[in-house]
């Protein structure tokens, strides 16, 4: 009997130490990504590599072309997803009846979250290149990315209504407001925080989105920066993906630059999310 | 004299955090008899029961001064093994909460994890178990079928078999009826009488009727406070404490 | 007549508005336009499906106007770009994706599955608060740069000492960056799942004697298979669309191999690999990704219906 005691403790011991390290692994993963790109991106990376384009020559590099072309795309984006993200969600949320077609739209947008990202890109292609006629555009770029965040956006704007207390609705309409008004006054404000950081994530995902806009048809190798919506363009993860396929040794360094920065967007965007969480559960 | 007494609790404080819960509680709880706790919601009552087989070790910030003495050990001292205590000291919750899994898997999961493994021994303990919780009967025929598939007042039979299983010697039972209708009630409450044979049981309840019923020794607690203990005739029929007595007389609570 | 024109559209909004509301009654006319632009923004996620399943069936329907489908889908030998034999079997894009999803299923699950246990488990909450942003930085690196790292460190300093005949370009790297990639997915997913157990069901483990590996193994995880299970499939769905990291660090060689050490080719590095060509629009090789994108559509699809479906049925056990 003791020894079975001892052995069911040991398990349960052993076990910890298992779950641990696993748990440990991603940290660990993590520090060592931080480190090599860190290492390898800042010896390359001063100021010169903001101002110039790209170069057949690795020291002569620059992310010029893909900031600028980031900077237009997501600038693009960030309304329309805004817009129709949260549009969507209160309608899901404060105004769709149950009945089989709201159902078959959030089973849809359930669904849509799990499509690859790619098969998006094949979609801007379709509608948005050939189709509406827009080209490889910025604003096709704008667009296709949009509908690829859109689902992400929608349900965790839906998440940030659904935590809006009934008792403030029920207050607001006690005071004879309507329907709209209770939820743009009273219902949105109270959500927004949570909104914000939900949004603020997706925009960070669609940063390093790279796949769909390959797809589309944007530009590897660009020398100029796009100067209105329907220019052509490059984003920073494509010119990172190009410098990874190129032969030269020294692009290695290149590509941990570019990745350096988008690392750090995404920590500064992380760090906001995180912010105005924290400062808004506060209460 | 000492032997009688399955527990002995000793000047125990408890906390939740900067909270405190429990106030100095002393009471020696004897063997083989039905000890009933009662007292108003929040009062502590079901703190007092869980730190018996250290539930609330579970929750984090909690602190406890004072030692409780199990068969004359203590079971808050350093070493101690928590897994088998709770092997020697059962407990049934408020709310039936069997696992999903078969009503023979819930029975033999207790033996299975103190090490049965045969089959047949398997088999014996869950049909004892499940007779002695007056279950047996009405699930013979399905012992594979979904324990989720009982009615509530099975389902907490369920559980008190489940607890049987592991032949522990002290039952905790926390407000084990009051999520059941009356019939149901009923039977738990027959099935205590018949357990307190075999084992020492130790009961929360809210209802000042059902521990006039089923209980030999009776406790009442207040805001933390063990008020009065005494036997169960003695508290309800003629009470030390003016509280204890506006308690049973309903003046509040 | 312009009483029935109402009717109509009373009729059309009442699939969109609950006419027990008084909403749509309102006389403020900024309102009602309020309540078109909702039901046209909402109509946009219908329409991107609508919008997908057109475009992959159009521009696949050129593609198997010339290639039997059956001849696509049991192939082994997929060479579309280069003449003069050229060859149309997928199989080795599906074969090569299938080792990328089970690479990194294999790293992934165990692995998230246990941390997922840790956390709800074993950990003080301190430990899980200090975790879980940094899980979700995890889950924010773009891909590209998984794509790197998996091509310039974990092959070079990892693998190659281990395996010293590994070729720069292998799945087992693309692999293992992959189910780095899944993992904050498969742990918060599972945690949610472990949380959904009712903590009545745990207590009454612990009540047992159980130690917290007993109460983890034979009781929550037991509870919350579903869950997890949907998942790990929901992971793996993701795995099998991930892009950048096979189209940077798995190589360009479609092949059926066993050999997790060699080059392979995914449906979508290949994709990625004819987008960035010069393949001419309305060729038949331009054709292949949409074929190509229309059974990586089908895959994921059913995989997420599948793991749908799961959920559904485990909500309803503790309701």
């Amino acid at each position: 009997m003791i020894s079975l005691k001892k052995k069911r403790m040991l398990t349960d011991k052993i076990f910890k130490v298992i779950f641990l390290i696993f748990i440990s692994l991603g940290l660990v993963v993590l520090a060592a990504l931080i480190y090599d790109i860190v290492s390898k991106g800042i010896i390359m990376l001063d100021w010169e590599f903001f101002t110039r384009f790209d170069s057949r020559f690795p020291a002569k590099a620059g992310i010029k072309a893909g900031l600028f072309g980031t900077i237009y795309v997501i600038g693009l984006m960030i309304p329309i997803t805004f817009f129709v993200g949260t549009a969507t969600a209160i309608y899901l949320e404060e105004y769709a009846p149950k009945n089989k077609l709201t159902d078959l739209i959030k089973l849809n947008i359930a669904n849509l979250a799990g499509i690859p990202s790619i098969i998006y890109g094949m979609l801007g292609l379709g509608v948005f290149v050939r189709y509406l006629n827009m080209g490889r555009s910025v604003l096709a770029g704008a667009l296709t990315l949009s509908l690829l965040v859109l689902p992400v956006v929608i349900v965790s704007a839906q998440e940030a209504l659904r935590s809006v207390p009934n008792s403030l609705r029920n207050a607001s309409y006690a005071l004879g407001a309507n329907h709209w008004h209770t939820v743009y006054k009273v219902v949105l404000p109270s959500a927004l925080p949570s909104i914000l950081t939900g949004f603020i994530l997706a925009i960070s995902r669609a940063i390093g989105e790279t796949a769909p806009l390959i797809m589309m048809g944007a530009l590897t190798f660009v020398m100029f920066t796009p100067q209105g919506i329907m220019d052509s363009f490059t984003v920073i993860p494509i010119q990172i993906f190009n410098w990874t396929s190129l032969p030269k040794a020294e692009f290695e360094l290149v590509a941990a630059s570019g990745s350096l920065l988008l690392l750090i967007l995404l920590f500064i965007l992380n760090g906001l999310a995180t912010f105005i969480r924290y400062r808004y559960s506060r209460k | 004299m000492s032997n009688q007494n399955v527990l002995e609790v000793k000047n125990v404080d408890f906390f939740y955090d900067d909270f405190q819960a429990l106030e100095n509680i002393s009471m020696n709880i004897e063997k083989n008899k039905v000890t009933a706790l009662i007292g108003p919601s929040g009062c502590g009552k079901s703190t007092f029961l869980r730190t018996i087989n250290r539930m609330n070790d579970l929750i984090e910030g909690t602190r406890l001064e004072g030692n409780i003495l199990f068969d004359g050990e203590s079971i808050y001292q350093e070493n101690i093994d928590v897994v088998n205590l709770r092997k020697r000291i059962g407990m049934v919750f408020q709310q039936p909460n069997p696992f999903p899994k078969s009503i023979f898997e819930n029975v033999a999961y207790g033996p299975k994890i103190h090490g049965i493994t045969d089959k047949i021994k398997l088999e014996e303990i869950v049909i004892e178990s499940l007779k002695k919780a007056a279950l047996f009967d009405e699930v013979k025929n399905r012992l594979d079928s979904s324990a989720l598939s009982l009615s509530g007042g099975q389902q907490q039979r369920l559980c008190i078999a489940r607890a049987l299983a592991v032949k522990p010697e002290v039952l905790l039972m926390d407000e084990p009826a009051s999520a059941l209708d009356p019939v149901a009630t009923a039977k738990i409450e027959d099935l205590i009488g018949e357990l307190k044979n075999e084992y020492s049981i130790v009961i929360v309840t809210h209802s000042m009727q059902q521990a006039a019923r089923v209980s030999d020794m009776t406790g009442f607690f207040l805001m933390g406070e063990l008020v009065e203990y005494d036997k169960t005739d003695k508290i309800f029929e003629n009470p030390s404490d003016q509280r204890t007595e506006d308690y049973i007389t309903g003046r509040f609570g | 007549m312009s009483d029935l024109k109402n009717k109509n559209k009373k009729s059309w909004t009442s699939l969109f508005f609950d006419p027990k509301i008084r909403y749509m009654n309102s006389k403020n006319n900024k309102n009602g336009l309020v309540n078109y632009i909702l039901i046209l923004t909402t109509l946009v996620s219908l329409i991107t499906t609508i919008g997908i399943i057109v475009i992959l069936l159009t521009d696949s329907f050129h593609f198997f106007k010339e290639i039997q489908i059956f001849d696509f889908l049991t192939g082994t030998n997929w060479n579309p770009l280069i003449e003069p034999n050229k060859s149309y079997g997928v199989l080795p894009l599906v074969a090569g994706t299938m080792m990328i999803t089970v690479g990194s299923a294999v790293i992934a699950i165990p692995v998230g599955l246990g941390s997922a246990i840790y956390l709800t488990e074993y950990s003080s909450s301190r430990f899980s608060k200090i975790i879980k942003p940094i899980m979700e930085i995890l889950a924010g690196v773009p891909t590209v740069v998984y794509g790197y790292f998996a091509l310039t460190f974990i092959t070079p300093n990892i693998l190659k000492p281990i395996f010293p005949n590994i070729q720069t370009f292998n799945a087992l790297s693309a692999s293992i960056a992959v189910g780095i990639m899944i993992l904050p997915m498969v742990i918060s997913l599972s945690e949610d799942a472990l949380n959904a157990v009712p903590e009545s069901i745990r207590q009454g483990a612990y009540a047992m004697g159980s130690t917290r590996f007993e109460v983890a193994s034979r009781v929550m995880v037991p509870s919350a298979l579903s869950g997890i299970i949907s998942s790990f499939i929901l992971a793996i769905s993701r795995a099998i669309g991930e892009t950048m990291i096979v189209a940077i660090a798995a190589g360009m060689r479609p092949q059926l191999t066993s050999s997790f050490l060699k080059p392979i080719q995914t449906m979508t590095g290949f994709i990625v690999q004819i987008s960035m060509g010069d393949t001419p629009v309305g060729s038949l090789s331009y054709y292949t990704i949409f074929a190509v994108g229309l059974l990586l559509f089908l895959m994921t699809l059913s995989l997420n219906i599948i793991s749908h479906l799961i959920l559904k049925k485990y909500r309803e056990v503790y309701q």
